[in-house]
């Protein structure tokens, strides 16, 4: 079902006030992973404001959908899209990477609300989600799984390792994004190990794949739609980001892979979205 | 001979006609029944592992990964987020090493209830040569935390310890041999208690601590002794390697101020050190000797044969536990000049 306007906008405001407590919290913690958290905050939006089956006051619901971070280094997105969707408080972000803090660059899901499953590792949330995933049908549960996935993550063996798994079990309740914000610590992806053509492999390796334009919410929801009315396997949403998406001196810029913000810095970034806005 | 155990039927000629991995396979179908949260998972060792067997019974809930051992542990602990229990199993070296950072940082880190079966423990591949001997898994895993580390002595052992595995709350890592190694126990009927050590033999002059396929080799050699030289050694079979049964070390610390260890593993970080870590924190004197594989990579050879190359079978105990009595050691009661 296509978005109604009044969705497409709420969904724009929420992702705008996202992208805006990013900026602070990337401040008051002396640096994030900024850019990153910026180009995917648009999915994690979507997913959590009107996709999730989720229930923030039982986080621990057994029959909530899934979602798992394998690009775990975007923690600082994900904490603070959790915050806004209400498993904690907003003034929990104040404390995110300080000593002995429940909130740190990768969120340990023991420790914080509403995170599924702890990554960090690159490769490693994937296999995870294929986990849940089979779980449900070993359970006989209806729950679904989401992943999003790093580009730069896709270079790591064990990403392709659970692909093939995804494929064989017919995983049609997993459903992975790739953030494909073209860059990574050491510049772009194509410069550094070429992923290219990276709809091709996914297709190869069985997924069936939508690729969109990762900050449009109406690309956005109807791959998700396709993906929840597919039976026949997982799907990959390749959605094409951009990194550091709102803050301009940040955009496709890979060394604001991870950075901090203050002073003047910060005043032009706080600019730069209320311009979006 | 045989002994009931939770519905569990289990003869001294199914031990000894049976492997570590067969008995292993049979015990986890049985469990399988009972437990609908038990899922098995392998990758392309479903038949050399032998938890096909429990495939076979509940194609619903076994899974191969192929040849993707970190996958293998990465969906382990989705599943096991999830609640189920899983049951994984692949060859130790690679459970260890290719899947290292899977099992610490998905597994362990996250404290899941995923139970690792390691099979062809230590050099027990013998001919498969040292890509396929694991000889460092014990000191990589030991250092995991939240990971309860087993190594049975024998086929019954491995049994009990796969039952008990249920019992512990998070993930546990049980090595294996290939089968084949010889029987210690004559029935099931002994107390198995995870962490806490079985006594062999009782002893007085030196204790030997060991575990695995040694078990075995140190029962004879203390036999031996005890016969033909009136030597008396306590035989310790510490097949809970963490959490290590410290005050059973302390006892041998204290009654036989002589200790050796016995493991099919380097001594660099295995049993070993496990156990060295605690006669020195203990503060008190004490003759002591870690012998396993040294620090080097394995030769190619019959299972036997390298146990006996690298003296861990019942000659080389002999030898070591002769050595260490002979060592001049100051053996008076007064404990306070040592600490």
């Amino acid at each position: 079902m296509p978005l109604r306007p009044e969705e497409r906008t709420r969904l724009k405001q929420i992702a705008l006030e996202i992208r805006q407590q990013i900026v602070e919290v990337t401040a008051w913690s002396g640096g994030a992973h900024i850019g990153g958290a910026l180009s995917m905050a648009d999915i994690l939006t979507i997913l959590y404001f009107n996709y999730l089956n989720i229930d923030p006051a039982r986080p621990d619901w057994p029959d909530r959908d899934r979602f798992v971070l394998s690009k775990g280094h975007g923690g600082v997105g994900h904490a603070v899209t959790l915050a806004h969707r209400g498993y904690f408080p907003k003034e929990d972000l104040r404390e995110f990477n300080a000593t002995g803090s429940k909130l740190g660059m990768h969120l340990d899901s023991s420790k914080a609300a509403g995170v599924d499953v702890s990554t960090g590792s690159m490769g490693h949330g994937l296999s995870q989600a294929v986990g849940l995933a089979l779980a449900a049908r070993v359970l006989k549960k209806p729950w679904r799984t989401y992943c999003i996935v790093g580009d730069g993550e896709s270079n790591e063996g064990s990403i392709w390792e659970a692909a093939m798994a995804a494929h064989h079990y017919k995983l049609a309740n997993l459903t992975a994004f790739c953030d494909r914000n073209h860059m990574m610590i050491d510049g772009l992806t194509e410069d550094v190990m070429s992923l290219e053509p990276l709809a091709a492999k996914w297709t190869a390796f069985g997924w069936q794949v939508r690729s969109v334009n990762g900050h449009d919410f109406d690309e956005l929801a109807g791959a998700i739609e396709f993906a929840r009315a597919n039976g026949d396997g997982p799907v990959m949403i390749i959605a094409d980001t951009v990194k550091g998406k709102g803050v301009d001196f940040m955009e496709n810029d890979p060394a604001w892979h991870y950075g901090g913000l203050g002073g003047e810095l910060l005043a032009k970034a706080r600019a730069s979205l209320e311009r979006m806005a | 001979m045989s002994t009931t155990e939770g519905g569990l039927t289990w003869t001294v000629y199914d031990a000894d006609k049976l492997t570590q991995r067969e008995i292993y396979g049979l015990v986890l179908t049985e469990l399988g029944e009972r437990h609908p949260e038990i899922v098995g998972l392998s990758a392309d060792l479903a038949k050399s592992t032998k938890i096909g067997t429990f495939g076979e019974r509940f194609p619903e809930r076994f899974f191969n990964f192929g040849i993707a051992e970190q996958n293998l542990f990465g969906v382990a602990a989705g599943m096991a987020k999830a609640g189920l229990v899983p049951f994984v199993s692949t060859f130790s070296s690679f459970a260890s090493m290719r899947a290292c950072e899977f099992l610490r940082t998905d597994v362990c880190y996250q404290n899941l209830n995923v139970k690792v079966i390691a099979t062809h423990g230590g050099t027990s591949f013998g001919s498969a040569g040292a890509t396929h001997h694991s000889t460092e898994d014990l000191s990589i895993v030991r250092a995991f935390a939240n990971l309860t580390v087993i190594v049975p002595a024998d086929g019954i052992e491995a049994a009990k310890a796969v039952r008990a595995c249920m019992e512990v709350p998070g993930p546990v890592y049980i090595r294996i041999g290939r089968g084949f190694e010889p029987r210690v126990y004559d029935s099931e009927d002994y107390p198995f208690e995870i962490g806490n050590a079985v006594e062999m033999c009782p002893g007085t002059d030196i204790t030997v601590i060991c575990c695995g396929p040694v078990v075995y080799h140190a029962v004879q050699a203390a036999k031996i002794l005890r016969e033909e030289q009136g030597v008396s050694v306590r035989v310790l079979n510490m097949h809970t390697i963490k959490p290590i049964d410290e005050a059973a070390i302390l006892r041998a610390v204290a009654d036989t101020r002589r200790i050796v260890t016995f493991e099919d593993h380097s001594v660099v970080g295995g049993l070993g050190t496990a156990v060295a870590d605690v006669v020195a924190a203990s503060g008190k004197g004490c003759a002591f000797e870690k012998a396993g594989i040294p620090d080097e990579f394995s030769m190619h050879g019959y299972p036997e044969d390298l146990m006996h190359h690298y003296k861990i079978d019942t000659d080389g105990i002999l030898e070591k536990i002769g050595e260490v009595l002979g060592r001049d050691f100051e053996a008076d009661e007064d404990w306070e000049d040592e600490v």
